[in-house]
């Protein structure tokens, strides 16, 4: 057993009705308890869809226990066949009907359906919701895929966009723009719009764009192994690995046509002397593997932010994500519980965090800004606006994205100068963060951002060590500005520590302050 | 004096019940914690479940996760299954673990989940050990929330049930007031009745354990919420005495609720209608406002919560709407039966949920306004039909007078914005 209060992500069953809800015409039968159905909502609400999840739950009570539920599930696959007019069903169990032992695929097989009936084999009590997702369109692609001739035009697949997916809509948008320039046409994106029928054409592809491999890879390597496909490696997000991703493409089909970049600005605008500020940013990252990957190279190489802690929730992906914090020189965290995460972010204090949603709200706690850049993410991530992240537009996107947050420039430089001015005062925070300036809330040191919570006479002692603030210190501390305070008191008490010494007084926090320039 | 105007066509209390059995699409018990927890303010739940459940709970509780939630799930991994862990020693540290983090908690549930009940780990007698080595610090009870056994409201139900048993034994004659309602709506209800000067009450469930909670034989029980047919069954079982009368939404609503209240008390209808006077006129007020949108529209309620049947009542007569069908997950006469009595006859009353079948009556009926839960409300919206969220109707102060304009303006809100709004959704 294990205590949690959040989860980064959803049992795998879950992750079958991301894929099942991304198609069309097919229709997911799920043995499952009634109240289950609380993940239609997911899709209803968050990702605001205007139609039913094309999932049938069984609904099972508890008087059904016993031979009952077999039955029950039979009658739901019946009606929904009957009803929905699938081409294909999947069918499987959730957490509590693996419990009580029907066989689901067995059960479907009997019925004699006449169309395919794929089972899903998805072990809620060891995987989760992303592993539910790969498993289910792997599943689908194995039973679906036929065997034929390759396209006459050079055309690839782009795989692994499901529903309730970061930004899936639009980076779709944004790779088909993008390998129509480089002369190739989409085949098949699947799971996210596909038919069964549409699954069956997969093969007829020269190669496979595999644009998220939480939810592609095992489809991928199958489709290689199978029907000869290669699949690409790089996931273009940042503009870097949009060039890497071109390169490879045009190594695979040997085609020459380059991209358009005349809407790029990411380049122009970072180096644009407003954009100075940001060099050495301290931030940490966050997410499921595959953004935090592709996001910390950006981070360094093209916002020139310094990456002071990275990791991922997802296991699978474990192991790209601590070469990329080898490269980064810093310790990968990889754990799915947001407690772990806290720590981590208070212990290193970052300027700014790129997370999720959960990030986002430790953020708001600790007062650091956060950008989201991963799933899972509530409503006002599906947003109505084109907002992809891969691409060129998705670098222009993530500029944006990740600019926003931070304090600008010159709103940074006013607020250092004007500091003592009324309407510069540290309760007032950033402009543009003006309908919740800051009320009388602990910032990161455990300190008041609002500069009013200490009697300025009275010397304090810091949170959890036994330095004691001199009060003119402590006078000095308050007049550097709230967004680094946090850092500034926690490098000044470490510095205290390690000097052993008992009292911070104004030229410790000075001498602090040159031994950790930078 | 009551005034109640004589139901036309008398009443749905004997309207014939469309009962169906099917997919159903509500949710499980569980939820009830949501807001229990906001109101037990000295209490944590601890779901034994699935990761599904606290991922339920999660959804459901949108962002109210991050306020440091007294609530969390002891997720079971494969090893709790195969039986290679004991499930009581794990259940016992990770509750020590949580005790120590929260000294605050003096209450604890254990709340049941669908695989907790099918595996069969006894929580009931894991809440008595652990009760022993906790106390006296720390009561530890434990209810199920499954979605097997239990639909939505009928969790916070379960979880009042289960401290009847354990509450201390009056002989006293008092006022037993039974359903978690919002603070203020709860001052709201006791400043009324202490006007008329029925004052030694009880709550149920208090805000806190110290401001104990005591039943007996000399008690009489009011329910303010239509979905507590286990807790009206315990508290019978206490030798308590149950006041049926309908439930407290809308001025009609309330007014009969507070005077089934009084009668049993005796106090005389000039302080009835002292006391009932002013508020009733402005609740009166508050309705007739959002009213104006509701008039002569039509109603169709798919079943979640139980609140179905008083709400209907309260529409229809209070804001002269139309009820097309009124579903609710179950039916309880001895606490529905009195709103049933003033609902006017017409409507389909239905019993349990074939959710595809139902959702064919709600398209051919195209009422005006549909109230569902989240996971059908933008698909209705999608086909044209006009929906209000019915699990708001939960989480929202709507009780008594201060909150009967409210009440209405949840349903109104809808109707208005359809009517302000002038683009058309693209294809
Ligand atoms: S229906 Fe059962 S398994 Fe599903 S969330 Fe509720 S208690 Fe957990
Ligand atoms: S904002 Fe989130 S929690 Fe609130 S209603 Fe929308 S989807 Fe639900």
């Amino acid at each position: 057993m294990k205590l949690t209060v959040w989860t980064y992500e959803g049992p795998p069953h879950v992750g079958a009705m991301r894929v099942a809800t991304a198609m069309k015409g097919l229709h997911y039968v799920l043995h499952a308890p009634q109240g289950d159905t609380y993940a239609d909502l997911l899709f209803t609400m968050i990702e605001r869809r205007n139609h039913r999840p094309p999932v049938s739950y069984t609904t099972f009570q508890a008087r059904d226990l016993g031979s009952d539920t077999a039955t029950l599930f039979k009658t739901a696959c019946q009606d929904a066949v009957d009803r929905f007019d699938p081409q294909a069903i999947i069918v499987g169990a959730s957490c509590t009907a693996e419990l009580i032992q029907d066989d689901p695929a067995g059960l479907a097989e009997t019925m004699d359906l006449k169309i395919p009936v794929i089972a899903l084999e998805l072990p809620s009590y060891s995987r989760k919701e992303n592993f539910g997702a790969d498993e289910t369109f792997y599943q689908i692609v194995r039973g679906l895929a036929a065997p034929q001739d390759r396209s006459a035009r050079i055309t690839c697949n782009l795989l692994g966009p499901t529903a309730l997916g970061f930004r899936n809509r639009d980076d779709v948008e944004e790779l088909t723009g993008l390998l129509s320039d480089l002369g190739v046409d989409v085949n098949v994106v699947a799971p996210l719009g596909a038919t069964p029928a549409d699954i069956a054409r997969l093969p007829a592809a020269h190669f496979n764009v595999l644009m998220y491999p939480e939810t592609g890879e095992a489809a991928a390597r199958w489709l290689e192994k199978t029907y000869g496909q290669p699949f690409t490696k790089t996931v273009p997000i940042g503009v870097a690995a949009t060039r890497d991703f071109i390169a490879e493409v045009q190594a695979i089909t040997g085609l020459t046509a380059t991209a358009d970049e005349s809407r790029l600005r990411l380049p122009w605008w970072s180096a644009s002397v407003d954009s100075t500020y940001l060099t050495g940013k301290r931030v940490f990252l966050f997410g499921d593997g595959t953004h935090v990957c592709a996001m910390a190279r950006m981070a360094r190489d093209e916002m020139g932010f310094e990456v002071a802690g990275l990791g991922c929730y997802n296991r699978e992906q474990a192991r790209a994500v601590r070469a990329v914090a080898r490269d980064m020189g810093v310790e990968a965290l990889i754990t799915d519980d947001y407690l772990e995460v806290e720590q981590a972010i208070e212990a290193l204090a970052p300027e700014m965090i790129m997370g999720t949603q959960m990030e986002r709200h430790i953020g708001k706690r600790l007062g650091i800004p956060c950008a989201v850049i991963s799933a899972p993410v509530h409503v006002q991530d599906y947003p109505a606006r084109y907002s992809p992240v891969m691409g060129f537009e998705g670098a222009n996107v993530i500029f944006d994205t990740l600019v926003h947050p931070l304090v600008m420039g010159l709103e940074e430089h006013l607020l250092t100068m004007f500091r003592d001015d009324f309407e510069f005062h540290d309760a007032a925070g950033p402009s543009h963060h003006g309908g919740h300036a800051p009320v009388a809330m602990s910032d990161a040191s455990g300190g008041s951002i609002s500069g009013k919570m200490m009697p300025d006479e009275a010397p304090s002692v810091a949170e959890g060590s036994n330095v004691i603030w001199l009060s003119d210190a402590e006078r000095e501390l308050k007049k550097i500005p709230f967004f680094v305070r946090g850092k500034a008191r926690r490098n000044t008490e470490a510095f205290a520590a390690q000097k052993g010494l008992q009292q911070i007084s104004l030229d410790t926090l000075y001498e602090a302050k040159a031994h950790y320039a930078r | 004096m009551n005034d109640l105007t004589p139901t036309p066509g008398g009443g749905c209390r004997s309207a014939p019940v469309l009962k169906q059995r099917g997919q159903r699409e509500v949710f499980c018990g569980l939820t009830g914690i949501i807001w229990l927890h906001r109101k037990m303010q000295d209490a944590f739940f601890l779901v034994v479940g699935s990761r599904t459940c606290a991922h339920l709970l999660q959804s459901a509780a949108g962002v109210m996760i991050f306020a440091e939630p007294r609530f969390g799930t002891a997720i079971l991994e494969e090893q709790d299954l195969a039986g290679m862990k004991d499930a009581h020693t794990e259940l016992d540290r990770e509750v020590a673990r949580l005790l120590d983090r929260r000294p605050d908690i003096r209450q604890l549930f254990l709340v049941g989940s669908c695989p907790s009940e099918v595996i069969k780990i006894d929580l009931a007698r894991a809440a008595e050990r652990l009760t022993q080595v906790h106390a006296p610090h720390v009561r530890v009870l434990n209810y199920s929330g499954s979605g097997i056994e239990t639909t939505f409201t009928e969790g916070e139900d379960a979880c009042l049930a289960s401290m009847v048993p354990v509450l201390k034994d009056t002989p006293a004659r008092e006022l037993l007031l039974v359903g978690a309602l919002p603070d203020v709506v709860e001052d709201q209800m006791l400043s009324l009745l202490g006007q008329m000067g029925i004052d030694n009450i009880r709550l149920l469930p208090a805000r806190r354990i110290d401001e104990t909670t005591a039943v007996g034989a000399n008690t009489v029980f009011a329910l303010t919420q239509p979905f507590l047919g286990e807790t009206h069954a315990a508290l019978m079982r206490r030798g308590a005495r149950h006041i049926p009368a309908p439930m407290p939404f809308g001025e009609e609503g309330t007014t009969a609720w507070l005077r089934a209240v009084a009668a049993e008390f005796g106090v005389d209808d000039a302080t009835f209608d002292a006391v009932t006077a002013a508020p009733r006129a402005r609740a009166r007020k508050a309705i007739a406002q959002a009213a104006e949108h509701l008039n002569g529209k039509s109603i169709f309620f798919f079943p979640d919560s139980q609140l179905e049947i008083p709400l209907a009542r309260f529409l229809t007569r209070e804001c002269g709407m139309t009820a097309v069908e009124v579903g609710s997950p179950y039916i309880h006469d001895a606490i529905h039966g009195p709103d049933l009595d003033l609902l006017p006859a017409g409507p389909q009353i239905s019993e349990g949920q074939d959710v595809d079948l139902q959702l064919d009556r709600v398209r051919a009926a195209r009422p005006d306004l549909t109230v569902c839960g989240l996971g059908l409300a933008n698909p209705l919206e999608a086909e044209g039909l006009t929906t209000k969220w019915a699990i708001e109707l939960v989480f929202t102060p709507v009780h008594f007078y201060e909150q009967a304009g409210d009440l209405a303006g949840l349903f109104s809100r809808p109707i208005r914005r359809k009517s302000v709004l002038r683009v058309e959704a693209a294809e």
